[in-house]
């Protein structure tokens, strides 16, 4: 009896033990994720403004959860070969991709791109680039006014700059032409850093770009109203398009999507996790300095969230002709 | 001068050693096809995060002149152009290294190399802001009729194969329009396939192209890659600083060629190597030795993309406008520490950017030893390996560097494609060099062309657009000379009467 008592208890404690190391080793793991780097890859070339926003979130992320973000690039076709890969990849939350809007939104219906918006699993879009009208620092437009004035006066003569066809820029030149109801000129650019120097050279008459360029161009140039729904706190002297009666809030919003095949746990922990660098105030300090916006749609909200975007960026995608 | 008393900020011990790695660390990855200078960058900017923004400087400019130079490695000894900024590199260094003076070349690019750094650093120094006007002075117009500039030389560096030549650049701005368009955002010539969704990657052209025919003449003959002479010479450093003596005013005007050129955002190493190649030909009083291994051709090319890096960073610093890819990774990496570029940058923060223009001259000088001595190892493991261990390490690099352009496995097969077909189109006499300079080129004059058509159309005024400007006006006369120089000497040579060149 004795014994067998001996033995029972030996095999209880036994099978608490094992239950306590389960529970122990269990609970652990699912809070050490991250237990070794995270790989971002970003599906444009270094040194852009996707690059830019991933290297900010980069010590964030290694100061929070103790592991590497390394960020890899994958560039072409305007991130398109980038996401068609995505759900290819191993979705053990270990593989993210930065995602763009209005590109994942309307590189699928300008052509078979090797994905489709719905394809994409989102988890958290951090922040955007609002969309602004930017002149020379001594250009004769002083104002949003002014420009409308000129544009009416100089049917399709007002040259516009911005960064690529289809993209924010673009679409927001579309759109804001069909409210301020005048015809503008739109000259793409590959990328910001050309568009500006277009502006700069005084190549072009204005600029579509966005609140950052008035932040790296300071003193040379001067913005006329931001895209956003309030002003913006590095700019509190420049107003919305709101203000002036133009129902336009746009701009290059910037996310990361993961791989189909990731777990729902391992999303939420990661919508979780950039949400924590997004509340650090610090990286909102550097942020709103660079003339970026923040922005905060988790993973449960987002899917939502892009499609609200769809709706307006395919109007203009097709009035702008770049949808057939 | 204004920034002198930052002289001895740059020599600190720490700076004086990231240099010196740097430019190690970026002449092995520039001799490695595929790897790139913006990539080695790039890999750096995290490390970079915990520096002083000087020192960060430093080590990311080191890395990149190295690698600007590593290029003429592979250029030289394997007729592959490590970076685009090379390919004039192969006319003649390519040819040198066969006639078995593969270690002269070798250290005629690493003379030039560090001249062309220097003057490229000294017009930084000296002429940053006025020179970043030049930037903007240049708008779409200019840039198309510098890409129609660049496609005539193609026909004057193909002289008596000139048709060949033409019918390759063809071939080359074909392939350009491959892939999603840079500015209209059109796909084009996909055939519904997603490999060529991204386009003709220009790297992974070069390598192709380059590389892939060398490895099967290799396999297909004999022959050693290189011919060996008897011994061992050494560094040939004084045949070679004798012969950048005598050809002192071509190192300088290429040079300064390369620093212009580089000024311009969007043109980039290979229109400056390019011109000044040219420009050295035709001005040389050995012009029909140029492309049978003319030292004077390496003294060119290689001047000129080394002057590019600090032509580059003028417009990057003063305006936040990067010249070249490598600049835009290290503007993003500056504006992560907090520094803000423009104007006011050189009076504001004049210690950041004093200190590193400073550490930029000193890399550059380091390069003459660092460079040398990898420069010599090089070219003595590519003689004594054996042929049957060369041709599958080269095979197996091209692959690698291949794919890690943009982690592309499409890249390596475009690349094997376009290698073979260059092969068979080397047996038929066309040469790479006009099909990678009109993959490079068409984009450039394309998205040219589009915008400065558009603003012609918008402002009713498309004469005046394309021939009413004067930059444009004076590059569509250089294009004019260049193109029919050969009739215009041969009238003066033969007849000496006035050349009618109609």
């Amino acid at each position: 009896m004795d014994i067998l008592r001996k033995i029972g208890a030996t095999a209880a404690s036994a099978a608490i033990t094992l239950a306590a190391s389960v529970l122990i080793s269990g609970v652990p793991q699912a809070q050490a994720f991250p237990d070794k780097p995270v790989n971002y890859i970003i599906p444009f070339g270094p040194g852009g403004e996707s690059d830019i926003t991933a290297r900010h979130q980069q010590s964030f992320f290694k100061d929070k959860f103790g592991q590497d973000l390394v960020i890899a690039y994958k560039p072409g076709g305007g991130g398109a070969v980038g996401w068609s890969q995505l759900n290819g990849m191993i979705g053990d939350g270990y593989t993210m991709m930065g995602i763009n809007l209005p590109h994942i939104v309307v590189k699928p219906l300008q052509k078979d791109v090797g994905f489709k918006t719905e394809d994409i699993t989102g988890v958290y879009m951090f922040h955007y680039t609002p969309d602004a009208i930017v002149v020379n620092a001594d250009s004769d437009i002083k104002s949003l006014q002014d420009l409308i004035d000129y544009a009416k006066a100089n049917p399709k003569k007002l040259t516009m700059s911005g960064s690529g066809k289809g993209t924010a820029n673009h679409l927001a030149q579309v759109r804001f032409d069909k409210m301020a109801g005048v015809k503008t000129t739109y000259v793409a650019f590959k990328g910001t850093g050309k568009a500006v120097a277009a502006l700069l050279g005084n190549q072009v008459k204005a600029e579509w770009g966005y609140t950052s360029v008035g932040a790296k161009h300071e003193g040379k140039v001067r913005l006329l109203a931001v895209a956003m729904e309030e002003r913006h706190p590095k700019f509190p002297d420049v107003p919305t398009f709101k203000e002036l009666g133009f129902d336009l809030v746009s701009g290059a919003y910037r996310g990361i999507a993961v791989p189909k095949s990731t777990p729902e746990d391992v999303r939420v922990k990661l919508s979780e996790m950039i949400g924590e660098i997004n509340a650090d105030p610090e990286f909102r300090k550097r942020m709103e300095n660079d003339g970026m916006a923040l922005l905060d749609v988790g993973y449960k909200d987002l899917d939502a969230f892009v499609a609200e975007q769809a709706k307006a960026y395919e109007a203009a995608a097709r009035e702008a002709g770049v949808i057939k | 001068m204004t920034g002198l008393d930052y002289l001895w900020q740059a020599l600190t011990p720490l700076n004086i050693l990231l240099a010196l790695a740097g430019v190690v660390a970026g002449t092995v990855i520039g001799s490695l096809p595929g790897l790139t200078a913006t990539m080695a960058v790039a890999v750096l900017v995290p490390i970079t995060f915990s520096m002083e923004p000087a020192s960060a400087l430093i080590l990311m400019g080191a890395i990149y002149t190295g690698a600007i130079y590593g290029g003429a490695y592979s250029a030289i000894l394997l007729n592959t152009p490590g970076t685009p900024s090379a390919i004039a590199t192969t006319f003649d260094g390519y040819p040198m290294a066969k006639q078995g003076d593969g270690d002269l070349a070798i250290t005629l690019a690493c003379v030039s190399s560090v001249v062309g750094g220097l003057v490229g650093a000294a017009f930084l120094l000296g002429l940053a802001p006025p020179l970043a006007e030049v930037a903007l002075a240049f708008g779409p117009v200019e840039y198309f009729w510098l890409a129609v500039f660049g496609l005539t030389l193609i026909s004057a560096l193909s002289e008596g194969n000139l048709l060949k030549g033409l019918i390759g650049a063809c071939f080359g701005l074909l392939l350009a329009c491959i892939g999603v368009a840079e500015i209209s955002a059109d796909i084009r010539f996909t055939f519904g396939s997603q490999v060529l969704l991204g386009g003709i990657e220009t790297v992974s052209a070069l390598i192709g192209l380059y590389c892939i025919p060398v490895m099967i003449d290799l396999v297909a003959t004999p022959d050693r890659h290189l011919k060996v002479t008897q011994k061992a010479k050494g560094f040939r450093l004084k045949e070679a600083l004798k012969i950048s003596w005598l050809g002192k005013f071509n190192l300088i005007r290429s040079s300064v060629i390369g620093t212009l050129v580089g000024i311009l955002p969007g043109a980039g190493g290979s229109i400056a190597g390019l011109v000044a190649y040219s420009e050295a030909r035709r001005s040389s009083k050995r012009s029909d030795s140029f492309g049978t291994g003319e030292p004077e051709g390496i003294q060119a090319t290689e001047s000129a993309n080394n002057a590019t890096v600090g032509g580059g960073f003028i417009p990057t610093l003063v305006l936040g406008i990067p010249g070249t890819p490598p600049d835009a990774v290290i503007l993003g990496a500056l504006l992560i520490q907090g520094v803000r570029t423009g104007p006011s940058l050189f009076t504001e923060n004049g210690a950041i950017v004093y200190t590193f223009i400073f550490g930029l001259i000193l890399a550059t000088v380091l390069m003459l030893p660092a460079g040398l001595i990898i420069g010599r190892y090089a070219y003595k493991s590519i003689i004594t390996i054996p042929k049957a261990l060369l041709v599958p390490t080269v095979a197996f690099m091209t692959m690698i560097g291949t794919y890690a352009i943009r982690n592309s496995i499409s890249d390596v097969v475009i690349m094997i494609v376009l290698g073979v077909v260059g092969w068979f189109l080397n047996r038929f006499g066309f040469s790479p060099s006009p099909i990678v300079l009109g993959l490079i080129l068409g984009r450039i004059a394309e998205q040219g062309f589009v915008q400065a058509w558009t603003i012609g159309a918008a402002t009713e005024d498309l004469t005046g657009m394309f021939f009413g400007r004067p930059i444009s006006l004076v590059i569509i006369a250089f294009t004019l000379i260049s193109l029919f120089y050969p009739l215009i000497r041969k009238r003066w040579s033969t007849a000496g009467g006035t050349a009618n060149a109609d």
